[in-house]
């Protein structure tokens, strides 16, 4: 798609003392039906939002992490988690769900939508792309 | 290629402009507006970040947002540029890019 623009997500906030977490994830659900290149970034707080064991029944509000793993469905496979917030949060990989997508030119592969970067390559990603959106 | 970054929060409550300062590249600049200003007092346990990435990057304030909250003239960094909405707007255009620090 040579017009397609590149979009980046960026997520900063943990995912249930605020709206902006469910948000981001509503807008790139949205967003995805354009069919631009569409990636997420999680860091500082925003790593919090893709904790596995997640269960929300002891506060009555929906669980909406489950639906990070539906973005493949939508050919949003781009994850970017930056490994610095992680540490500084004591977290590390395994402490996040796994997300896959099916790789459609490689016989329906499951290949993992998480990319654990640095700070300096989450910066990279940041100024490489067209639109960059906040929550 | 280059991002003008907004960061609206005070840097003693919130690490939003530490991260931004830590994830911007060369040649950007970073606009401190509503409580971001008080990013730009002098003196502060923030201000020798600022100024250390100001060796590479464009700092501003919104200029009105420093006066409504009353930040003393004197206490502000001489690295950061005082703008108003018309300097913010040519910023916008003069950057490939936007990007907030919520």
């Amino acid at each position: 798609m040579p017009d397609a623009k590149k979009f980046l997500y960026v997520n900063r906030k943990a995912p249930y003392g605020t709206i902006y977490a469910l948000e981001s994830l509503e807008v790139v659900l949205i967003a995805a039906a354009f069919e631009q290149d569409v990636s997420l970034a999680f860091l500082d707080d925003g790593v919090f939002q893709l904790t596995k064991d997640q269960n929300t029944d002891g506060i009555g509000v929906k669980n909406f992490s489950p639906t990070f793993r539906a973005l493949g469905d939508y050919e949003v496979t781009k994850l970017f988690v930056e490994k610095e917030s992680l540490e500084e949060r004591g977290l590390d990989p395994s402490d996040l769900q796994e997300i896959t997508w099916e790789d459609e030119d490689a016989d329906w592969e499951e290949k993992p939508s998480i990319r654990i970067v640095s700070r300096a390559e989450m910066a990279d990603i940041m100024a490489d792309q067209d639109v960059v959106l906040s929550f | 290629m280059s991002t003008l970054h907004t960061v609206n929060k005070s840097p003693f409550g919130d690490g939003a402009l530490l991260s931004c300062i830590e994830h911007c590249k060369p040649g950007d600049g970073v606009l401190l507006i509503e409580d971001g200003v008080y990013g730009a007092l002098s003196g502060s346990a923030i201000s020798d970040a600022v100024v250390a990435r100001a060796a590479d990057v464009t700092f501003y304030l919104l200029e009105g947002d420093a006066k409504a909250r009353g930040l003393p003239e004197g206490k502000l960094l001489g690295q950061v540029t005082p703008v108003g909405y018309d300097g913010f707007v040519d910023l916008v255009t003069e950057h490939d890019r936007s990007q907030s620090w919520l």
